[in-house]
């Protein structure tokens, strides 16, 4: 579905040195980036601010043209086919509106029914769909202007999918949405990609969508690919500890056990925090060598925060 | 089909436009008045002189109507394109670039200033007034003229528009160039070109063909010489010129956009 290979995309930024000199500098907002995506996969595309996620996006729908190295999206070049590749994609930026401000938002779908020429039956049973999962029906018939931007994000959403696009691209979709709208998107998104096999490809910086949504990560940084796989091995991978909380029936000393790097227990003597290393030894085995010293209550295995994962990928270089 | 999706989108823009009834309606007299009160300096300069560059008040006149509708059908159908620059700094521009039609005609499309109407209405009645006072030769070819020439001014002038306009595409703040050229090639072409200096009217007249929009064809209306020597056939040609232009502009579109694409902003 996407094929990027050695991905390179300068820009010239100018800058005021003195009152007529100005110095030209070429930055590289993307280097050597390399990656696919397979139809119907879900894919997080996660960097921090300024790392070369839009100037990617963009040149994945060929809105710029890169400096150098080759796209394929759709089986095209998105800066040679522009408009073809628009009809096959849609594309959800959380920060800009493809819809239009003053109308009601049945109106803009119906002139992007008319731009994208979709057939009238296709247009009505998309719409009919994501009206009912997106819940728009109660303001459908209010102007973009007056919506709040949950009730947009859902009309954005439903805007890009109703020439129903193979691939949809999402830059930062959740961006500013509270917690339920968050939650009710991620959800109709997961179904568009298990349900529909709709391809998705989304930037963001919650990282809460990448764990609801994305089996896969892609983590980029200063323009270049730091990590690329499952979430659980780049886990694994540089956040290979896991903390084992258990609570004890009556207080009890917990040292040494087999496995465990550090472990930190509440001034009560009941909670143990124990950290352990997958390569050492197992969740079972740690559990019954603390049973086999005290009685358990109640334990939990922790996985390491996502946030802290990606934290520790652009730490690592 | 792409005329059915421009026709959709300049009705919807429409039906926004007109759900404020008064202010719509204001709007449209403020513009025929701003439209008259040009053609009132006009006047007062002939209180003065009897003749501006060889030209007596009601051939001035009859330019300046020819001008003035022109000018009002473009500002209409590409007024919009003074919008560029927040385009391209909110990253609306992009948002065109994700659809499947060309950047041009939904930036177009994208507003339609409805009540330029108010303008282009006085420009006619004046047009009316102006092909009533002076003595014109009618024929079949005369009366096509008269339709053909605000008409092709209108095309030059949008040309005209989308040239100066893409200037925006290197230099974001290039808005108030575009606009000198846009609304100064207005100014000019409401007088008679005799009044200008050569190198003014040179540029004018060929490089922004201004001349086309009224001059030349007035000259061909009332039957007159060029008082500058040019060849009777100047009257006839602003629909080629028109057409002429138009190529230009879409080709500096085509190059401005693909710079915007290449560089990025």
């Amino acid at each position: 579905m996407i094929e990027v290979r050695d991905l390179r995309r300068e820009f010239t930024v100018t800058t005021k040195v003195g009152r007529f000199r100005r110095d030209k500098q070429v930055v590289r907002a993307v280097d050597s980036v390399s990656f696919d995506v397979a139809a119907g996969e879900a894919v997080g595309y996660v960097g921090p601010n300024g790392a070369g996620k839009s100037t990617t996006i963009k040149m994945l729908t060929g809105i710029l043209v890169p400096t150098s190295g080759s796209v394929r999206v759709c089986g095209v070049d998105p800066s040679r086919a522009r408009r073809d590749l628009a009809r096959r994609i849609g594309v959800v930026f959380g920060q800009r509106s493809q819809l239009w401000w003053d109308l009601p938002l049945r109106d803009s779908f119906d002139l992007l029914r008319a731009i994208y020429r979709v057939p009238k039956a296709d247009f009505e049973a998309r719409l009919r769909e994501c009206a009912e999962l997106l819940e728009l029906g109660p303001f459908l018939g209010t102007p973009v202007r007056q919506l709040s931007l949950g009730q947009r994000m859902r009309g954005e959403v439903t805007a890009s999918l109703l020439h129903g696009p193979e691939l949809l691209v999402l830059d930062e979709p959740t961006i500013g949405l509270d917690l339920e709208s968050k939650e009710r998107l991620r959800e109709f998104l997961a179904d568009l990609n298990t349900q529909r096999g709709t391809t998705l490809l989304l930037t963001t910086h919650d990282l809460d969508d990448i764990e609801r949504l994305c089996p896969r990560l892609v983590v980029i940084d200063r323009g270049t690919v730091l990590a690329d796989g499952p979430l659980e091995e780049l886990r694994a991978e540089v956040a290979p500890e896991r903390v084992l909380v258990v609570d004890l029936e009556r207080p009890a000393e917990l040292d040494g056990l087999h496995g465990v790097t550090s472990s930190r227990s509440e001034p009560n003597g009941l909670r143990h925090h124990l950290t352990f290393r997958r390569a050492d030894t197992t969740a079972a085995a740690l559990i019954s060598a603390v049973a086999a010293r005290a009685e358990v209550h109640d334990l939990v295995v922790v996985e390491p925060e996502i946030d802290d994962v990606v934290r520790r990928l652009y730490a690592r270089r | 089909m792409a005329e059915r999706v421009y026709v959709k989108l300049v009705g919807a823009r429409l039906r926004g436009q007109m759900s404020y009834r008064a202010s719509f309606v204001l709007q449209c007299v403020a513009q025929a008045v701003n439209q008259l009160a040009e053609l009132v300096i006009i006047l007062v300069l002939f209180n003065r002189v009897s003749a501006l560059g060889g030209f007596p008040v009601n051939e001035v006149v009859l330019m300046y109507a020819i001008a003035g509708t022109a000018f009002g059908i473009a500002d209409m159908v590409a007024g919009q394109l003074d919008e560029l620059p927040t385009y391209i700094r909110t990253g609306t521009f992009d948002v065109l670039l994700l659809r499947p039609l060309g950047t041009l005609a939904q930036m177009m499309a994208s507003d339609l200033h409805l009540r330029k109407i108010g303008r282009i209405g006085a420009g006619v009645a004046v047009l009316v007034y102006a092909l009533d006072q002076n003595d014109i030769a009618w024929s079949p070819a005369t009366a096509v003229l008269v339709v053909a020439a605000p008409l092709s001014g209108a095309v030059i002038f949008s040309s005209i528009w989308i040239t100066a306009s893409a200037i925006c595409f290197w230099v974001v703040d290039g808005q108030e160039l575009s606009n000198a050229v846009t609304y100064g090639s207005n100014a000019f072409t409401s007088y008679p070109a005799t009044v200008y200096g050569p190198w003014l009217r040179r540029f004018f007249a060929f490089v922004i063909p201004g001349a086309f929009v009224a001059y030349y064809p007035s000259l061909a209306l009332l039957d007159r010489p060029d008082p500058l020597g040019g060849p009777v056939l100047l009257g006839w040609i602003s629909p080629l010129v028109a057409l002429a232009a138009a190529v230009a502009a879409g080709f500096v579109w085509r190059t401005a956009v693909r710079h915007y694409r290449g560089t990025g902003s």
